[in-house]
């Protein structure tokens, strides 16, 4: 197995922008979704008046500081990397993404400097309408301030509204307005911070039901419950939809992806979406092998999910890499001639330029303007180059599904109990809503997964591969900071979990 | 207005408990982060190879046109 993994440096680089995503994710979605919970705590204080409801919002509020003060700032991580590791993909995008980017520091910090300002300090000096706006400004603005990012990573997989400039060899923005209503980041947006909600409100119930378990503020933990379920039943039904939105765009734009999710070689019309299965690991695209060794469909399912409609084609893995003509199907050989030819264009743009010689400039400026589109293709050897590892996209995508269905349930069941009052002795209960702490973030870091494992080998989709968007830097550089990082992530989330509980242990303040 | 400010924060962050030890971190790691990570290991690729605008502008065409 060690033998099969490509050490390259592009993977280690890869590798290490995983690892630092995937680090930075564990506190964000956190972030996202408690600030709503923690408004709505407040609301409920702020209506009836009961102090047991403040202390409650306090409790949940120290919570909320200390994944945000140990989580912010660790996304900065990957803009460092984009300047070292990525220097020509950030280059080439600087136009793009400076501007989101740069709103978003904004934003994030005047956010932070006022109202959480307000939010933690101010419950003894302003009045509580004030502190209850308060922190609906950070539950709003945090969910903002993630649009951004989310804009910038859409982009990525759907490239709209630039053009290319070769003098420059920057994407630059021609339309910021379909950058921003990007369909893809639009559903990604909406996917992701309901996904945020979700895991908030799993993690309200899992500390809740430690406290169940042990005896202790049964109040608080029945109540915090109650609001969380509702709200988490709330949001698993809008992820669901976001994700039915965000199928639908992935199938529309990066049908390879698709493919890789549902372990699909071979197009199909009514083709059947897999509740779950077994990739047969040794198949490789045009080969005769079984794509699964145990697979179980529901006809018609991955139809309908792609394109809305039953009687419709859903393109395979096949179909994308060696063409389908019957279904107009490009295969990824014909694509590779010309983004080769888009290359060659390129670069003959250049040297006339630097020859002075308009005419030849020009000439290769048109025929670059014709094959731009598949220019990425150019730098691939072969047609399977353009599929990514189907095994880690299939088993995060159905990972990722199945405890979005089943997470729902689970608020149900714990509604259903605190409705006939017997929460506090259902003990089984008290285990499922504890387990649903880590199994909310495997389904979060399971989505990511899906959404850039599935997309490679792009950096930008169709147009920049990642090896071509990697800086030439020796491996050992770049593992050096892999391990660096590592460790400096570990300690931080030793640090999280450790204060964490520390303060889950003593529970709410006694006023 | 202004010591009024002032004062919200001096007496919020007066007040904190588990407050400081995150601040604490806070400011280790920021110093980690930028002091040491992104002074000695991070450097701005682009920006420390090259001079000017132009210069990177080549480099990167040319990278993008030398098919690997």
């Amino acid at each position: 197995m060690v033998e099969q993994i490509d050490f390259s440096q592009v993977n280690w680089a890869r590798a290490q922008f995983a690892l630092t995503a995937m680090y930075h994710w564990i506190f964000v979605p956190l972030t996202l979704g408690l600030s709503f919970l923690l408004a709505f705590f407040e609301t409920i204080y702020v209506k009836t008046g009961n102090e047991e409801w403040k202390r409650l919002t306090k409790f949940w509020m120290t919570l909320f500081a200390i994944n945000f003060a140990i989580g912010v700032a660790t996304g900065i991580i990957m803009e460092f990397e984009f300047g070292t590791n990525w220097s020509n993909y950030s280059w080439i995008v600087g136009d793009i993404f400076g501007a989101p980017l740069a709103v978003e520091g904004l934003f994030a910090f005047f956010l932070e400097a006022t109202f959480f300002a307000m939010m933690f300090f101010g419950w003894d000096r302003v009045s509580k309408p004030m502190h209850l706006f308060a922190t609906w400004m950070v539950a709003i603005g945090s969910n903002l301030s993630a649009l951004w990012i989310l804009v910038a990573n859409g982009w990525m997989q759907h490239p709209v509204g630039m053009e290319f400039n070769p003098d420059t060899a920057r994407f630059e923005m021609v339309n910021f307005a379909e950058v921003l209503f990007n369909p893809v980041a639009i559903s990604k947006f909406t996917h992701a911070t309901s996904s945020g909600f979700l895991l908030a409100c799993l993690f309200v119930v899992g500390v809740s039901s430690w406290y169940l378990m042990k005896g202790r503020h049964q109040l608080m933990a029945k109540r915090s419950i109650v609001v969380a379920s509702v709200f988490g039943f709330v949001a698993a039904a809008f992820v669901g939809l976001t994700g039915d939105e965000a199928a639908f765009e992935v199938s529309q734009q990066q049908p390879m992806k698709l493919a890789a999710m549902e372990g699909l070689y071979d197009g199909e019309v009514n083709a059947g979406a897999v509740v779950m299965g077994i990739v047969n690991s040794q198949k490789i695209a045009g080969d005769t092998q079984d794509p699964f060794i145990v697979a179980v469909k529901i006809p018609y399912v991955l139809s309908l999910l792609a394109n809305r409609e039953f009687n419709s084609f859903v393109p395979g893995i096949n179909d994308l890499v060696f063409g389908n003509t019957e279904q107009g199907i490009e295969s990824a050989a014909s694509r590779i001639e010309k983004g080769k030819k888009a290359i060659a264009a390129l670069a003959a743009y250049k040297e006339a330029r630097n020859n002075n010689d308009e005419m030849a400039s020009q000439q290769a400026l048109a025929q670059f303007d014709t094959y731009k589109a598949d220019m990425g293709y150019g730098y691939l050897e072969s047609g399977v180059d353009a599929v990514p590892p189907v095994a880690t996209t299939f088993y995060a995508f159905h990972i990722m599904v199945a405890l979005g269905t089943l997470f729902p349930l689970i608020f149900l069941v714990l509604l259903y109990y605190i409705y006939k009052d017997e929460l506090e002795q259902a003990g089984w209960l008290h285990i499922v809503g504890l387990c649903c702490i880590p199994l909310a973030w495997i389904a979060s870091e399971a989505g990511w997964v899906v959404a850039e494992v599935g997309r490679q080998p792009w950096a930008i989709q169709n147009l920049l591969p990642v090896q071509v968007a990697n800086t030439n830097l020796t491996t050992g550089t770049v593992q050096t900071t892999f391990f660096m990082f590592l460790f400096l992530f570990t300690l931080l989330i030793i640090a999280e979990f450790k204060i964490m509980l520390a303060q889950i242990k003593k529970g709410p303040e006694e006023d | 207005m202004l010591y009024s400010v002032y004062s919200f924060y001096r007496d919020g962050f007066r007040r904190m408990t588990v407050g400081k030890k995150l601040w604490l971190i806070i400011a280790l790691k920021l110093f980690v982060m930028f002091a040491v990570l992104k002074m000695f290991f991070f450097p701005n690729y682009l920006n420390t190879q090259f001079d000017t605008d132009s210069e990177r502008a080549n480099h990167v065409i040319e990278q993008i046109t030398m098919v690997r």
